[in-house]
């Protein structure tokens, strides 16, 4: 039987617009903005001024909090403005500007730090986290609070190789054209682990990338194994990704490490590869500029702070014009209210669609099909909860586990009723967090 | 490059599948269809003509209490073309015209719409609309024999009539008819449920088409199987008497396109496979001890009401904790 998991969808997945297009390395743009929150966690504070020199690589800004990730300039030049500019997230976010030089003067930082035999697992991940490496996959939990929290726990080790997002490629080119790079993060984090086997997760639309792989692991090498799993959408999920992987299913509202299992993007991976072998912190990132309304889909490599502008640009500008941008996939990506919204370090794909994409009904209806209950890889019946919450019963809601929901959209997408369902638990998740705060708050 | 027109922001997801609730519906219209064509077959163009005034009926009824209401139209969902199908379907062939509209005013206004319209329903409104044209008890237990066309217009009472097979069943023996005959459908018996083939062929067509889930007809039709075969009456072949209650009466048609009705059945999986159980039980149990023939009807509509209740039952587990309420893996 083919690896997989229960529920799920299957979308046109679009990715033949960009599965063939080789990265392209876009040149730095004039001038960078670049958000002081690029990561799940605490905000990092500018370590740079208005006026300032910075080099690139260079760090500015840095956070004492335990979940949080520094950030590095990805150009050289002046920092021209510390101000808040405007977030994919839709909030203004107090952001470094910096005007490029054009010069590229590296930071003195930025050195090889060794091989990773001469390395002890404490020095790696401290170079991991003065890398400001994050989830790359989309999530951008920083990756050294991750690793910190499973050591010990953890005895496999997934490499998220599943991409299962419609159009998103740029993990599938850093797969065929980067393999070694993963591989070489993956012994990093082995040897973090000490752990003598980890497992590449790839969905079976990618067979290239696995001969790719294949390839490029040493000869008879039985310690890295490469599992290729039923194409599927939410694969890429981290809970449903090691159910599918090791039959595992990670309890409520915890972590990973709780079964034993570490999740990592296969951009994640490179980029420690990087950190390690070059010193080179997360500065640039692969981005696939897709959708109806881009001229020429392809994938691209930018610099952290490109404005999404100059990536559409690169792409040959708009065949039409845009009716909706988003950054990341369309099942989760967040739709964007401005095109100036710079690349962040989770920011997978940019896609304009020139239209509708899915179809809005103004008298949406439930006809209970059952469909959405069909789809939910987290068991819940968003039928039912969508039903309680419009009649605002939150205890109900509560008793059906709305909380487990993963935001993954695929009872939005299959409901013939066009039920805004997805949605809908995202307000009531928040709504429930605020609720639960303030009868915390009432008990103290 | 300068943005002229708003950019559209919303909640992810940004894309959804193309089947809506019209596309379900017209599925479910055209796996009735051979079923439709093989009632004008056998009972002339009566039948036609009654499930189109039944159609009709339907769609007028439900655009006029939307309108009168000033709620938005409905009838492009196309839901209420499905109920009117499947009332013609529940009658007899003789019935006189005036009937399904009848039926079809007691299926979308009170049993439908009253309740909210589409998906707010509790009972299947074709089975509650025939359970209320019941009333009507010699109209509705005649039936009209194959072949011999019913007039178009004018006096029904005198068609040439023939017994359904559930008569003789009732009774503990086995119908005149052959199997053959029952499943080509040339036997007396409502509109609708004569050829089981056929109505298979419909129930197969929406399966494939993901349109329903062969759960709930599964499990209605193998318990009236299983118990019909285990409890044979009048010492009687235990398969054939099985397979003459499979095939006799409304059980394929109210397996395959009325207990399926997504808005009066469980969407859980254990929910539906009980609800199935259910429906095949009361079935036989009806055919067995009740006053009445036939049972499939109430069966429905009994578990209709139970919809709800097993889907609060049959909750699936809950991702990451087993059904004792532990841990799962590790």
């Amino acid at each position: 039987m083919a690896l997989t998991f229960r529920g799920g969808v299957h979308p046109d997945d679009k990715k033949e617009l960009t599965r063939k297009k080789a990265f392209e390395t876009i040149p730095a743009p004039a001038t960078v903005v670049i958000p002081m929150l690029m990561h799940i966690g605490q905000p990092c504070q500018p370590l740079v001024a208005k006026g300032n020199k910075v080099k690139l690589g260079q760090k500015i800004g840095e956070s004492t909090a335990p979940i949080s990730a520094p950030i590095h300039s990805s150009v050289s030049g002046t920092v021209v403005a510390v101000e808040p500019r405007l977030h994919p997230n839709g909030n203004m976010v107090m952001s470094v500007v910096i005007e490029n030089d054009f010069n590229d003067t590296l930071d003195e930082s930025v050195r090889p730090h060794g091989s990773v035999e001469s390395l002890s697992a404490d020095e790696l991940i401290r170079i991991i986290r003065e890398a400001g490496i994050v989830g790359l996959g989309g999530a951008a939990f920083p990756t050294h609070a991750k690793i910190q929290s499973g050591l010990g726990k953890v005895d496999t080790l997934i490499i998220n190789c599943a991409e299962c997002e419609p159009y998103i490629t740029s993990g599938h080119r850093t797969m065929l054209e980067r393999p070694e790079e993963i591989i070489g993060g993956i012994r990093v984090l082995m040897k973090i682990y000490r752990l003598d086997s980890a497992i590449i997760a790839i969905e079976s639309n990618k067979l290239d990338a696995v001969r790719v792989l294949e390839k490029a692991l040493p000869q008879k090498s039985s310690q890295i194994k490469i599992k290729v799993l039923k194409t599927k959408y939410p694969q890429g999920a981290e809970k449903q990704l090691i159910y599918t992987v090791t039959g595992r299913e990670v309890p409520p509202g915890q972590l990973p490490a709780a079964v034993g299992c570490a999740v990592f993007n296969q951009d994640t991976c490179a980029a420690i590869h990087n950190a390690v072998t070059t010193g080179m912190p997360l500065v640039t990132r692969g981005v696939t500029v897709s959708g109806s309304a881009i001229a020429n889909p392809k994938n691209i490599i930018c610099r952290i702070g490109t404005p999404l502008s100059e990536l559409a640009a690169a792409a040959g500008g708009y065949r039409e014009e845009p009716f909706k941008l988003i950054m990341g996939g369309p099942m989760m990506g967040v739709a964007l209210t401005d095109v100036e919204i710079p690349v962040i370090k989770n920011t997978n794909a940019f896609l304009a669609f020139s239209q509708y994409e899915d179809v809005y009904s103004e008298h949406p209806t439930c006809i209970r099909c059952g469909r959405c209950v069909k789809v939910c890889p987290m068991n819940l019946l968003p039928i039912y909860m969508h039903m309680y919450y419009q009649k605002d019963m939150f205890d109900e809601l509560e008793k059906l586990n709305v909380s487990d929901c993963i935001e993954c959209g695929c009872c939005s997408y299959t409901c013939p009723g066009r039920l805004f369902l997805t949605q809908t638990f995202r307000v009531a998740k928040a709504r429930l967090r605020k609720r639960a705060l303030e009868s915390k708050k009432e008990a103290n | 490059m300068a943005m002229d027109k708003q950019l559209q922001v919303s909640s992810s997801p940004h894309i959804d599948i193309a089947e809506d609730t019209r596309s379900l519906m017209l599925d479910v219209i055209i796996a009735l269809t051979p079923a439709l064509l093989l009632s004008v077959f056998y009972f002339g163009f009566r039948a036609l003509i009654l499930t189109l005034i039944s159609v009709a009926s339907c769609i007028a009824f439900e655009f006029l209490y939307r309108r009168l209401m000033k709620k938005h139209t409905t009838i492009g969902d196309l839901s209420a073309v499905v109920t009117g199908i499947l009332i013609a379907f529940n009658l007899p062939a003789s019935a006189p015209y005036w009937m399904v509209v009848v039926g079809a005013f007691f299926a979308i206004v009170i049993v439908k719409q009253l309740y909210g319209g589409l998906g707010k329903n509790f009972m299947n409104p074709a089975l509650a609309a025939r359970a209320f044209l019941l009333s009507w008890p010699t109209t509705m237990s005649t039936w009209p024999k194959v072949f011999e066309k019913v007039p178009l217009i004018g006096q029904t009472a005198d068609v040439v009539t023939a017994a359904t097979p559930l008569a003789a069943l009732k009774s503990g023996t086995l119908p005149d008819n052959t199997l053959m005959e029952l499943l080509l459908g040339q036997h007396g018996g409502t509109l609708g449920e004569t050829s089981a083939i056929v109505l298979l062929i419909g129930g197969v067509y929406l399966v494939l088409r993901k349109v329903i889930s062969p759960r709930i007809p599964l499990f209605y039709i193998g318990t009236v199987a299983v118990v019909t075969f285990i409890f044979p009456r009048g010492g009687v072949n235990n398969l054939q008497w099985m397979l003459y209650n499979v095939l006799s009466g409304g059980l394929i048609l109210g397996a395959v396109f009325m207990a399926t009705d997504y808005v009066t059945s469980p969407v859980t999986k254990g929910g539906r496979a009980l609800f199935g159980i259910g429906c095949g039980l009361i079935t036989v149990f009806i055919r067995y001890f009740g006053s009445y023939p036939e049972g499939v009807s109430f069966s429905i509509l009994i578990m209709n009401a139970c919809a709800w209740v097993l889907d609060k039952a049959f909750r699936p587990r809950r991702y990451g904790v087993s059904s004792r309420g532990k841990k799962v893996g590790a």
